[in-house]
């Protein structure tokens, strides 16, 4: 049975209380019609008032999918997707959200908790009415995603005198249109892949970041990505750039409230990083990744990549991956000026049934580019995960390197972890690093956490942690210490 | 309560390639509180798997027989509640955590046992007050308590570092399994005044050794001496004298 069909009745329950159907109807519309066609585009662009280059864009990007094939060669399996079976564009409901915390959904709040969200940003979050001035506190900027399109975003003031431009991307696209065409699809172009052609077709929302030539940004970027309104595909789409000598930290985190049922999610995240520029781009991610038996959980099909085009420019992805039935990403670097540098961290958690086939690709086109890659991998239950890396020296990456650390860990017997390195040297004189380990938290270790007194769970959780360090310790602050707590809740019912 | 622990015909055994065999075969034993006993006995008898049946090692099976703890059913307990209950073992071969930062692991134990026993859990401050005391009366350098847990320690470190973490979580019953071997005069010196500075009517030590030295030491209230799973023997400090001197031949003879 195709993955979108098992909702349906859910759906159709939820389009008879709150959601009203189609754009037909003459008051409120929130849910486009379900299914794929250049109509439902052109919809989608109406309904965001966006200029014809943009619609052009979509429909040629559509064109391009329809002669695309989902690509097999990931480790993953799943039932197939209906793409005529998804809705396409949702609106944030226009009914007032819960007016204080003790109106939002106990389990939601419960989750938050867990993780140690600051009380204000789960109101936030959970799409609490903020009163006038409240924001204020918050200690990061916020544009939290609530389904597509975004409903809150602060510290808009501070950033604007700092010349910093952080808004949804459909303001973008009206405010800083020259920007914004310059830019989006130049990384990642509108066909490059069969879910990123997808996304371009439809996307919805997404962050736009703009540092112009030599600003630091004064406070860390956070954009909250969660998935709010059932059976809707989620198609964000990101774009960052940074001048010469500009500099940015952009956290992505999702927290998402139990679903039962299967949810795509495609979203493109495009980096620019001019001459000395540099992108530090964090994720912790933490969508529904199913129950203990594998149903439900959101399908993840992401394209993330950035560009180096400026010399000595930086690019840094760290994520933490804990969520998702299915991952499937590979956060890259394109490296194109001398001497810039291209960092990938990171930990994939998976436990029952989750899958996740991730990694990177740095692509060393510049002399003297170099590039680390630290990738954690943690099997446990029944669940399957794979490191898939490429490193691509071309024959002008003279003097080129690239280290690269693959760690798996497994917990249990009945779990998988796969490592996949892809290396290409057409360049002499670039040199290429390669290191793996595999190892599993051993009697020996539980039983002396134990007889020390921790609960087989926080066992685990500090075993975990320490495996992780590496990668860690390259989040900011305030990720850190919600990862760990992540990292040991996601293993929770792994032991024992 | 005349007993802190009570061993009654303890039989264990542990599965060789899918045929059990039998390591303890009826360990009666009891440790009052307050005192300090020995275990002595060749190698292979069965003390370091005696240690582990008592601090809830899952690979063993209890087979007959009773464990009693402060007059609690210890064998029906898991291996933390009996951490918490105030029973620590220091291993003879300390675990390796690649990656856990020793003042961390040490912070969070110390920490889950306080909340087990309903006392409050120490803060950053409190902790680093406490274990830096205790570091330097054992002759520790802080920069232990900066590194992974056993990692790259030397088999000194490893000891001393069993007796730290058994200093910092109070026990009420430590069982030191060949703490001693491998330790140079002044570490076992170090090592036995860790375990002296506890000596109160509400600390008992099970002393598993085979060197007079250590006793010397800590002058125990009784000596076991145990054989082929099980205790054959018990005495005052001159048994351990008389080992020291004539081994263990007499005692084979007698298990037979
Ligand atoms: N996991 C095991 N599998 C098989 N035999 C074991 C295992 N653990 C201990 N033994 C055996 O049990 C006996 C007692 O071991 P141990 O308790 O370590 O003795 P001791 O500490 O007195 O030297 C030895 O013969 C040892 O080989
Ligand atoms: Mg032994």
């Amino acid at each position: 049975m195709p993955a979108i069909t098992e909702t349906r009745e859910q759906v159709e329950k939820l389009g008879q209380s709150s959601y009203k159907w189609g754009f037909e109807t003459d008051i409120e519309m929130d849910v486009a019609p379900k299914g794929l066609n250049e109509d439902t585009i052109r919809l989608i662009s109406a309904r965001k008032e966006e200029p014809d280059w943009l619609l052009e864009w979509r429909l040629a990007a559509f064109r391009v999918w329809q002669t695309m094939t989902e690509p097999t060669w990931a480790k993953v399996t799943y039932p197939p997707i209906d793409y005529q079976d998804v809705h396409y564009y949702a609106a944030p409901r226009k009914k007032p959200g819960p007016k204080s915390l003790d109106e939002v959904d106990p389990e939601l709040l419960r989750t938050y908790e867990k993780l140690g969200i600051p009380l204000h940003e789960q109101a936030l979050l959970a799409g609490v009415e903020v009163p006038e001035g409240e924001e204020a506190r918050l200690p990061v900027a916020v544009d939290a995603v609530f389904d597509s399109v975004s409903v809150a975003t602060t510290f808009r003031k501070t950033l604007a005198e700092a010349g910093v431009i952080f808004c949804p991307i459909s303001e973008a696209v009206r405010d800083h249109p020259d920007l914004v065409r310059k830019y989006l699809g130049s990384v990642v172009p509108a066909g490059d892949n069969f879910y990123a052609a997808l996304n371009a077709a439809v996307f919805t929302d997404g962050s736009f970041v703009f540092i112009p030539k030599g600003v630091r940004c004064p406070m860390e970027l956070s954009t909250y990505f969660r998935i709010n309104a059932r059976n809707t595909g989620q198609f964000e789409r990101t774009l960052i750039v940074v001048e010469d000598g500009a500099s940015v930290s952009y956290l992505e985190g999702c927290t998402a409230p139990m679903r039962d049922e299967n949810q795509l999610h495609a979203a493109v995240v495009e980096l620019v990083a001019m001459e000395n520029a540099s992108i530090k781009y964090s994720t912790v991610q933490n969508w529904y990744p199913g129950d203990e038996n594998g149903l439900g959980g959101i399908y993840n099909f992401v394209t993330k990549r950035g560009a180096c085009r400026g010399a000595k420019s930086k690019i840094s992805w760290t994520q933490v991956e804990t969520g998702s039935a299915i991952t499937w990403k590979y956060p890259s670097c394109i490296l194109q000026g001398e001497g810039s540098v291209g960092e990938f961290y990171s930990v994939a958690v998976t436990n029952n049934y989750q899958q996740a086939d991730t990694g990177t690709k740095m692509i060393h086109i510049g002399k003297n580019t170099r590039s680390t890659i630290i990738a954690k991998t943690i099997s446990a239950g029944h669940s399957d995960s794979t490191y898939r890396g490429l490193v691509r020296m071309l024959p002008k990456a003279s003097n080129a390197r690239n280290f690269t650390q693959c760690d798996s860990l497994l917990i249990g017997d009945r779990c998988g972890a796969h490592t996949v390195p892809y290396i290409e040297n057409r360049n002499m004189s670039a040199r290429i690093e390669h290191e793996a380990t595999t190892s599993k938290i051993s009697e020996d270790q539980m039983f002396y956490c134990r007889q020390r007194g921790l609960s087989q769970e926080d066992a685990v959780g500090l075993i975990v942690n320490g495996f992780c360090k590496d990668v860690l310790k390259e989040l900011p602050m305030e990720f850190a210490v919600e990862a760990q707590k992540l990292l040991q809740i996601s293993l929770e019912g792994s032991v024992g | 309560m005349s007993e802190l622990l009570k061993i009654s015909g303890l039989h264990a055994s542990i599965d060789a390639d899918g045929i059990p065999k039998e390591i303890l075969r009826g360990v009666d034993l009891v440790v009052p509180p307050g005192e300090v006993h020995a275990i002595m006995g060749p190698n292979g008898c069965g003390k370091s798997t005696l240690s582990y049946v008592l601090a809830g090692r899952e690979e063993y099976d209890v087979t007959a027989g009773s464990v009693s703890f402060m007059g609690q059913d210890l064998l029906a307990m898991e291996p933390e509640e009996r951490a918490a209950a105030g029973l620590f073992l220091a291993f003879q071969a300390p675990v390796e955590l690649p990656g856990v930062n020793n003042a961390n692991f040490l912070r969070t134990a110390v920490n889950a046992v306080r909340r087990a026993r309903g006392e409050p859990e120490l803060d950053a401050v409190g902790f680093l007050k406490t274990v830096r005391a205790a570091t330097k009366n054992l002759s520790m350098s802080d920069d232990m308590l900066k590194r992974n847990v056993n990692v790259g320690f030397s088999g000194g470190e490893k000891k001393r570092n069993e007796v730290l973490q058994m200093t910092m979580l109070q026990p009420k019953l430590a069982i030191l399994d060949e703490t001693d071997s491998g330790l140079d005069v002044d570490a076992l010196r170090i090592v036995a005044e860790g375990v002296k500075n506890l000596r109160s009517p509400d600390f008992s030590a099970l002393v598993i050794t085979h060197h007079q030295r250590l006793l010397e030491y800590l002058g125990p209230d009784r000596i076991h001496v145990m054989v082929r799973g099980r205790i054959v023997r018990s005495g005052g400090p001159e048994l351990a004298k008389q080992i020291d001197v004539e081994g263990y031949a007499s005692f084979l003879t007698e298990a037979a």
